[in-house]
């Protein structure tokens, strides 16, 4: 009996739980410490697929493609005449929303090719400028664009797109980026 | 007399039995959040600054190369080096089987491309080269926000 007794006697035994909020502080700033909340951010791309050999890479006019060159000097070629990196943004500009009208550059939005073509000792840092310029260029069009429609700007037209819905202005400018192989170098 | 009770009535007290809920809720929060195991980084990475940013809000597409030069003892830094996760890739053409091998675990995979702002665009054709190869057509630049221009 007294076996019994004293079995019935622990199972009544309760535990602490005034603790409870002490461990889990303790835990908390654990994960407070260790937790990064960094977004990462960068320039997006899309690759083109590995060329085939069968079927020939679609043919671009050469008034379509406005070629940005930058040489292991970082020097920058821009239509082959000697350039700056300054002033791409503007070229890209008129090149896109030129719609015909100047023999020089594109016959219309979804024709113009942007054509980026490096060394191999070109600064990376110069790259990233060139094609930061070129996507600045087309962020210019498309906020421009999202406030005709009467939108605040690009981003927030985006962000109210709901899904399966077709991004009108990236569909009526297109951002056609291309990255040429570049030369050997030396 | 009356002022006394209602001193006598001013005493509440904060309850404090829901504190291990808040708390926890919080804990719950940031165990989620949390990215254990960061890949220490064996290439010295210095991202250029741009102004046309994107954000990557969905981490668990992104996979990480990582490109600069490699970390010597003393503060010294030696040659341009390609790391992927742990490993710094010797041969070029590793880079295609392992990203294949992660392109068939996640369809959506993006490469964010970690590249010091002084390497020279040579290691970074060859990684684009191989990219395509494999067929990891979605790249990104990974830059810091340029602070000077605001």
């Amino acid at each position: 009996m007294s076996i019994l007794a004293k079995k019935k006697k622990r199972q009544g035994a309760e535990i602490p739980t005034s603790s409870m909020a002490d461990i889990a502080f303790l835990l908390l700033i654990f994960f407070l410490v260790t937790t990064t909340i960094d977004v990462d951010t960068g320039i997006g791309m899309t690759l083109p697929p590995e060329p085939d050999e069968t079927t020939p890479p679609p043919p671009v006019s050469d008034r379509n493609m406005l070629k940005i060159l930058i040489n292991a000097q970082g020097q920058v070629l821009l239509e082959d005449l000697p350039s700056s990196v300054a002033q791409i943004r503007s070229e890209v500009l008129t090149h896109v929303q030129n719609n015909g009208a100047d023999a020089r550059y594109s016959d219309s939005p979804s024709k113009a090719v942007v054509s980026i073509k490096t060394d191999r000792l070109t600064p990376y840092n110069l790259y990233i400028q060139t094609l930061d310029e070129v996507w600045m260029a087309y962020f210019e069009i498309w906020d421009t664009e999202a406030r005709s429609m009467g939108h605040a700007n690009y981003v927030e037209y985006r962000s109210n797109l709901e899904g399966g819905t077709e991004n009108e202005i990236r569909e009526k400018w297109p951002a056609q980026v291309s990255l040429a192989e570049p030369d050997p170098g030396n | 007399m009356a002022h006394f009770a209602k001193k006598s009535k001013a005493k509440p007290e904060i309850s404090t039995a829901s504190l291990p809920d808040i708390i926890f809720m919080l804990l719950i929060f940031f165990m989620v959040t949390t990215v254990l195991r960061e890949q220490e980084v064996q290439v010295r990475t210095i991202l250029p600054q741009a102004e046309a940013l994107t954000k990557i809000e969905q981490k668990r597409y992104v996979s990480y190369v990582w490109m600069g030069p490699e970390k010597l003892p003393g503060n010294r830094v030696g040659e341009t080096k390609v790391q992927i996760d742990d490993a710094v890739i010797e041969d070029m053409t590793n880079v295609r089987s392992i990203m294949y091998r992660k392109l068939s675990e996640q369809p959506r995979l993006i490469v964010s491309l970690r590249v010091d702002e002084e390497s020279e665009m040579g290691v970074v054709t060859d990684v684009q080269g191989e990219l395509r190869k494999a067929g990891t057509l979605r790249i990104s630049y990974s830059s810091r926000r340029d602070i000077s221009n605001i």
